[in-house]
Order: C-alpha cells, then structure tokens, then sequence
C-alpha cells in the first residue's frame, strides 16, 4: 500500500509541477499579479508530495519491502539500517528520485527565501524551475519508477546493495553532489527569466550570485566526498580517475567556477552579461549531460547505471528541450543586451576574464577526451581511448596558468590599473614564492619534477599575494588593525579561504604525485618491510563473520624509527548475497602523510599478497576542496546580499506609491 | 552579424546532441565488425622486456594466442593480471602490449605480479592501439596462426570471459586443423 501512495504522490506533484510550469510564466507574461502569486504555494505542494514519495520508498527499505522490485535489487534484511536507508540511492531509479526532491527542495527554497524579488522575475524563476521538475518527474514515471512491485512471486530475500555502496561515503556523497548539480538550476532558472523578461542588469546578477555560490560550494564537497570515497574504498590508493563520470561533475564544477567569477563581474561592473548568462546556461547543461552520460549507457564507466537506450532516449529529449530551447533563447535576446561600462586592458575585468576563457578551455578539452571515444565511435571510426595521459597533458598546464594568473587578479583595481605599478607590486611576492618553493623541495627527500616545483611555487604565490593582499587591505586605515580585520566583508574573507583552497589542493596534487611509494609485497608472517622511516611487521591473517560478509583481517604492526607507532588491519570481505570481493582498506591518516595498507589475494602457507603505500600530502586534496567549499559559503552568506535586496524592495515601492 | 555569432552555442549542441543520440545506439563495449577477420596491423616497436629489439607482427605468429592490451595506471588490468598469470600458467600464449605507459614502472609492474607474457610490445606512444582501435585498457584479442585477429574483449577477462575466449580458440583451432 505505501509504495502505491508513492507513485501517487509523485503524479499529484507531477500535476502541481505542470501548473506551476504553465501559470505563472503565462501571468508574468500578462502581468497578472494574481496568477503569479500561484508560484510559491505550488512550489511548496511540489516539493511535498515528492518528499512523501520520498519518504514512501524509504520507508519500503525500512521495513524490507521485496515486492518492490527496486527495493529487492538494492537491499537486503542483513543489511544495517543505516545502509537500508542510503540504499534508496544506491540504484538508478531511487537516486533518480533524489534528484527530483533536491530539484523540489532548490525550488522551495527560492520560492521562500526570495521575497524580495520582484514578483514577474519571481514567477519566472518558479516557472523555469517548475518546467524541469515536470520533464524529471514525466522521465521517473515513465522509466524509471522505483515502486514497481514483483508481485505475485517475490523473493524472500534481496539480492542487497553493493558492496562498494556499504559506506559512509555512499551516504554523504551522492546527496552533496546532487545539491550541487541542481542548484545550478538556480542560475540557470534567473538566466531565463532574465532572458524572457529583457532586464539582463545587475540586479538579476546580484540574485543569483548568492544561490549560485551555495550550488557550487555544494558541487565542490560533494566531488571532494567522491574523491575521497574513491581512495579509501576502492582501495587503489588513488584520487582522481579521470573517469567519464568523475568528469561529468568536474565539467559542471569547472563552468560553475567560471560562472561564479563572472557574476562578480557583472554584477560590480554590469559588463560580460551575456556571457555570464551563456556560462549559467551551461552550467546546468553539463550537470543534465552529466546525467545523460551516467544513465543511458553511451560511455564505459566504473559508475555508470545499467544501460538502457530508452532512458538514455527520454533525457536526451529532457536535454534538447532545455538546453536547446534555452539557447535558442539565448540567440534571440542576448542581442539586446549592452555593457554598462568599459574597462582598460590591465584590470581586474581583464583578470577574470582571462580566469573564464582558461576554465572554460579545461572544461572543453575534459568534453572533448569525454566524448572523444563517442564521437568516433559514431562516426564509424572505429573505437579509441583516451586516458589519463591525454587530460592530464592538457590541465596541468593550464591549471598551473590559473593559479599565475588568480594570484594576479586578486590584487587588481577593477576598470583600470597601472601596469608598471602592478608589476612592481607583483615582483617581490614572485621571488619569495620562487625561493620558498624551492627550498622546501630541495629540503626534501625525493626526485622532484618540473611539475612538482611549478606546483609548489604557484601555491606559495598564492599564499605570499593572499598575506600581502589582507595586510595592504587593513594598512590602509589608521584605525586598529583588528578592527580593520573585522571590517573587511565576509565575501573577502570567503574569497581568499577559497583561493588558499586552490593553493592546498595543488600541494596535495604537486606531492603525492611526486613522493607517492608504493609496494606490492608478497608477505608470511613475520616478514617485515621498510617505507621512508616506517617498518612494517606482518604477523598474520584471521577469519572473521560480519553481519552481511565473511573476511579476513590480517594485522600489520608498524615502528616509526623502531618505535611501536600502530597496528593496522587491512580487509578483505566477501559479501555472501553478491557473491562480491571488497577490500577494506586500512589507514593511518595524517596532516603531511597517510599510511595505506591494502590486502590482496592469498598466497601459499599463509602468506598474503599486500600493498603498502606511503603518501604524503594526501589530505590537502580534500582539505583544499573543503577550503573551497566553506569558502563559497561565507562569501554567499555575506549579509550585503540581503540589505541590498531590501534597499531595492524599499525603492521599488516609493517608485510605485 | 552578431545575431548569427549567438546561434553558435545552440549549433554546437545540436551537433553534439546528434552525436549522444547516435552513440545511444552503440554499445561501448560490442566489437567492432571491421577489426575481426583482419590482420594484425603492421607494427616495429621494441620489446619491454630487451628495449634493443625491436617487434614485428612476425614474433606473434606460428600459434594461436591471446593479445592482451594492459598499463600501470589501469586499475582493471591489475584486478585481471592474477587470472592472466594463471592462463600463462596453463599453457596459455599470451603477448603483451604495454599500452601508454612508462617503461620504468611497466619494467617494476611485472617483476611484482609476475610476467604472463610470453613477449610485451611496447607501445609508449599508443600507435599500435590506434591502428588496433583500443577503447582503453585492459583489451584481450584473440588471434590465430597468421596473425588474424578473431575475436576482441573489452574489459577484464576473469573466469566467464575465460570461457567465451575458450570457445573462440577452440573454433579456430578446428577450423585451422
């Protein structure tokens, strides 16, 4: 009975969906305030009625719902709650409908926390927004419902949720990672509205800045989640794949970042505007192909879902739709706009744009080796890879331009700025980067390469121009330096910690491609090996039931400096329902290096193959995305978005009265 | 002039999406029809094992034998490469190609998990692949006496694959008799 409430619930908030699609645009269009004011109610039924199908099928998995048929590929009695309750999802058609709620949740959020907006651009936004709920909602029903039932015959048992899934990082992640992708719904939503309603100004700039800074800071964690799932479950040791999938998120991130810095732009200075609104179109294009290139089978991939052409089919109509229907748009309306100002060569304008034209490059050449295989393939070329060779060739080199170029524009006067007194500015802080940067390599142990230096200089460019930047910053008043601190803007703050983001995750990158030891060991009892200062002591293997596998655990003790420092207990599982080998891997984490030690397969008398890694700066990785992440929330929770929204509300009705 | 510059984005993604649409037809991992029942490509590249000699499509012919495309920075190849030392171990032929990859660590790969090649290509610059149509790693080709290639796998070969492969060697083996 619940299940069929969930299928219930959806198309009552399929119904809501399309009159809030059709309503309010049509009454924004007419200027009829009565028909606009539907908006924020229906966005509100829409988003409760997939909650309570959301709730349904969570639910279905609670208590251990068979006759679901989704529910019985993706769960399992033995399975713990709290991985029952993640496992909805785990599969195609449950995080299908995670991406319906986190749409209906994005929407509800901006019908209730813009208030301020004006009721026409309200409407539409709503409406945009409504317009993709209805083509999600339509493609769930249609193909993808996870309430099928297996009825009369169905198991006594689930076939249970992947073993890679059993995680904590399975739990966290995908939800991140799909606030991210749809929120960029949200800028995607203004630019539209922006485009029909003709006031592309930099009032429709400043609504979406704030939104679109939350979406990105959303997409940010939940890539670094993903990233940091992927080294310690799959038990490779690695980071970053190049996968088609990871770069599904990576192409929306890198246009997201785009957009955000050129929001800036045209919001302070009202030129780039339609540029700004292409980079918001495209934003959330990638996000939606993204998800074409997940679920419909075109691509090879660790992650992708089982292929199916139909579903491929419904979102490749779902994509020319809005995409092609926005740009269109786009072709028609963007002629109209008009740059408010001008801008001389050497400004901080000049800096971002150069930021947008080198993120957009890696974006395009990560589409391009994405599809590349694709491409030819229907071409009737034949089929070809393109592997980690091919992008880390190209976004090295660029990435590393970025960082130069980010540490530059940070300190320029917007409109104009005088070269020479720039450069002049720029000099010291270079050397002292150089110097730093070199030192600290040469200092270390280990062969380093070209990249690892241009890495850990251009990180300590960024970190020498952040210091000097903040210190000009507060010298320039009289008044007490913390007070000065505190004056500075929240959004300034933000933007520097997320800058320092990018310098830490290039150290990361820089070190552990460089110093990263790893060896495969065959290993008895007793053996013992030496990493860097670290010795480890092998002493055995020993059976071990859990609640939903049976492994082996074998236990490693490890001497710093011939000191006893740990013991550590890598895993190797088999999931009986599955049939499924896991290794669990085991770590020793820490700020300047990790210790990772992976078992593999049995050998002869006990002895067991294992792998041992040493990695240092591991973690800046994911502390650099997490710098980014709190980055992009301090700088969209600066209050001034909000004075300012009311200042224009308080100006808008003396305008009217 | 302007207003045409602005159809440019929707034309891209036109394109792109008649592209998607296409490949939504194309299984990845299906074989394509124009490699089997050809020659091996011509090739001259130097063995991993001795870099001064150099290898020719000669050196893989005379009996039936798997090609297995593998790299160090493919993780699938390391899940396969156990099941691939057993094959070696029973008798198997198989021949190597090191695909993209750096000699160094290739060298450092095999001396750990074992060598089940009976001799490994080294294909640093990824031409032989090219000419050969690799997706990616890992890809095992079966091919017979002359050098034809018969029958391609995408992806790991574990125990299943093994079986298909089987089937395909052994049809070539009684047709070639």
């Amino acid at each position: 009975m619940i299940p069929e409430l969930g299928t219930y619930a959806l198309v009552l908030a399929l119904c809501l969906s399309v009159l809030l699609s059709t309503i309010p645009m049509v009454g924004a269009q007419r200027g009829n305030l009565l028909w606009i004011s539907f908006a924020r109610p229906l966005s509100i039924g829409v988003f409760f009625f997939t909650a309570i199908s959301f709730v349904a099928l969570t639910y279905a998995f609670l208590a251990n719902d068979f006759s679901v048929s989704y529910v019985a590929n993706n769960s399992n009695t033995a399975l713990p709650w709290y991985y029952r309750m993640s496992a909805v999802w785990g599969g195609h058609e449950g995080s299908l409908l995670l991406w319906v709620l986190t749409l209906a949740g994005w929407t509800l959020a901006v019908a209730l926390k813009s208030r301020d907006l004006p009721a026409d651009i309200l409407g539409r936004v709503l409406g945009v927004m409504g317009i993709i709920t209805t083509g999600f909602l339509l493609f769930v029903l249609f193909t993808s419902s996870p309430f099928e039932r297996l009825l009369p015959r169905s198991p006594a048992e689930g076939a249970d949720l992947n073993p890679l899934l059993q995680d904590f990082g399975l739990i966290v992640h995908p939800p991140m990672l799909y606030m991210g992708y749809v929120g960029f719904s949200v800028a995607f939503a203004f630019a539209i509205a922006a485009l029909l309603s003709g006031r592309l100004d930099a009032a429709w700039a400043r609504w979406s800045r704030p939104w679109t800074n939350v979406a990105w800071a959303f997409l940010t964690l939940g890539i670094t989640l993903g990233s940091w799932w992927a080294y310690y479950e799959l038990g490779w040791g690695g980071w970053w794949f190049w996968d088609p999938v990871e770069n599904a998120s990576l192409m929306p991130w890198l246009i997201g970042t785009a957009l955000v810095h050129s929001l800036a732009v045209t919001e302070k200075r009202g030129v780039f505007k339609s540029w700004t609104v292409l980079l918001a179109i495209f934003a959330f294009s990638l996000s939606l192909l993204g998800t074409f290139l997940v679920r419909s089978g075109v691509l090879t991939s660790v992650h992708a879902f089982a292929a199916d052409p139909e579903r491929g089919f419904f979102i490749l109509m779902l994509l020319l739709i809005t995409i092609g229907g926005s740009l269109f748009l786009y072709a028609l309306r963007a002629s109209e706009v008009k740059s408010e100002s001008s801008f001389s060569l050497v400004s901080r304008e000049t800096m971002l744009l150069v930021n947008n034209v080198l993120l957009t490059v890696i974006c395009f050449t990560v589409l391009l080796g994405t599809l590349y295989p694709l491409l030819v393939d229907a071409l009737g070329m034949g089929k070809i890879s393109v592997g980690p060779p091919y992008f880390n060739a190209l976004s090295v080199p660029v990435g590393a331009l970025l960082m130069l170029f980010l540490g530059v524009g940070a300190v320029t006067r917007w409109r104009r700025q005088d070269g020479t007194a720039l450069l002049k500015q720029l000099v010291v802080p270079f050397v002292i980067a150089i110097v730093l940067g070199v030192l600290s390599l040469m200092l270390r142990e280990g062969e380093s390469t070209l990249w690892t230096y241009v890495g850990v200089i251009l990180a300590f460019w960024l970190l020498v121009m952040a210091i000097s930047d903040i210190s000009d910053r507060v010298r320039r008043r009289s008044t007490p330096v913390l007070a000065n601190l505190k004056r500075l803007p929240r959004s300034y703050y933000g933007m520097q910690m997320a800058h320092l983001g990018v310098a830490v995750l290039a150290v990361g990158i820089a070190m552990v491609s460089a110093f990263n030891e790893q060896r495969d060991l065959r290993m008895a009892p007793g053996d013992t090996q030496q990493v860097g200062d670290y010795t480890f002591v092998f002493e055995g293997a020993r059976h071990f039931d859990g609640p939903n596998y049976s492994s082996d655990i074998a236990t490693l003790r490890v001497f710093y400096k011939g000191e006893p420092y740990d013991v550590m207990q890598p895993e190797k599982r088999l999931y009986t329902a599955r049939g499924t080998v896991m290794t669990e891997v085991a770590l020793d984490p820490g700020l300047f290096r990790d210790l990772y030690v992976a078992l593999g397969e049995p050998l002869e008398n006990g002895a067991w193959a294992i792998r041992l890694q040493f990695k240092p700066y591991v973690r800046w990785l994911w502390l650099g995305g997490l710098l980014m992440t709190f980055g992009g929330i301090l700088a969209a929770t600066d209050p001034r978005y909000r004075k300012q929204s009311r200042r224009e509300q308080s100006k808008l009705e003396t305008a009217n009265a | 002039m302007r207003k045409l510059l602005l159809f440019i984005p929707l034309a891209l993604f036109l394109g792109m999406g008649f592209f998607l649409w296409k490949g939504l037809y194309l299984d990845p991992r299906e074989i394509p029809s124009a490699l089997v029942d050809r020659p091996m490509p011509a090739f001259e590249l130097p063995s991993l094992t001795e870099p001064e000699r150099n290898l020719t499509v000669a050196d893989l012919t005379g009996e039936v034998a798997l090609v297995n495309v593998w790299a160090t920075w493919c993780p699938t190849c390391k899940e396969e490469h156990s099941f691939l030392n057993q094959l070696a171990q029973q008798g198997v032929t198989i021949y190597g190609i090191n695909y993209k990859d750096e000699p160094v660590k290739a060298t450092a790969w095999l001396q750990r998990y074992l060598n089940p090649y009976r001799e490994v290509i080294l294909d640093q610059e990824g031409r032989l692949g090219l000419d050969m149509g690799v997706y990616g790693a890992p890809e095992t080709y079966v091919i017979d006496a002359e050098g034809t290639i018969r029958y391609r796998h995408v992806g790991a070969v574990d125990a299943n694959v093994w079986k298909q492969l089987q089937a395909v060697i052994e049809q070539v083996e009684g047709a070639g008799a």
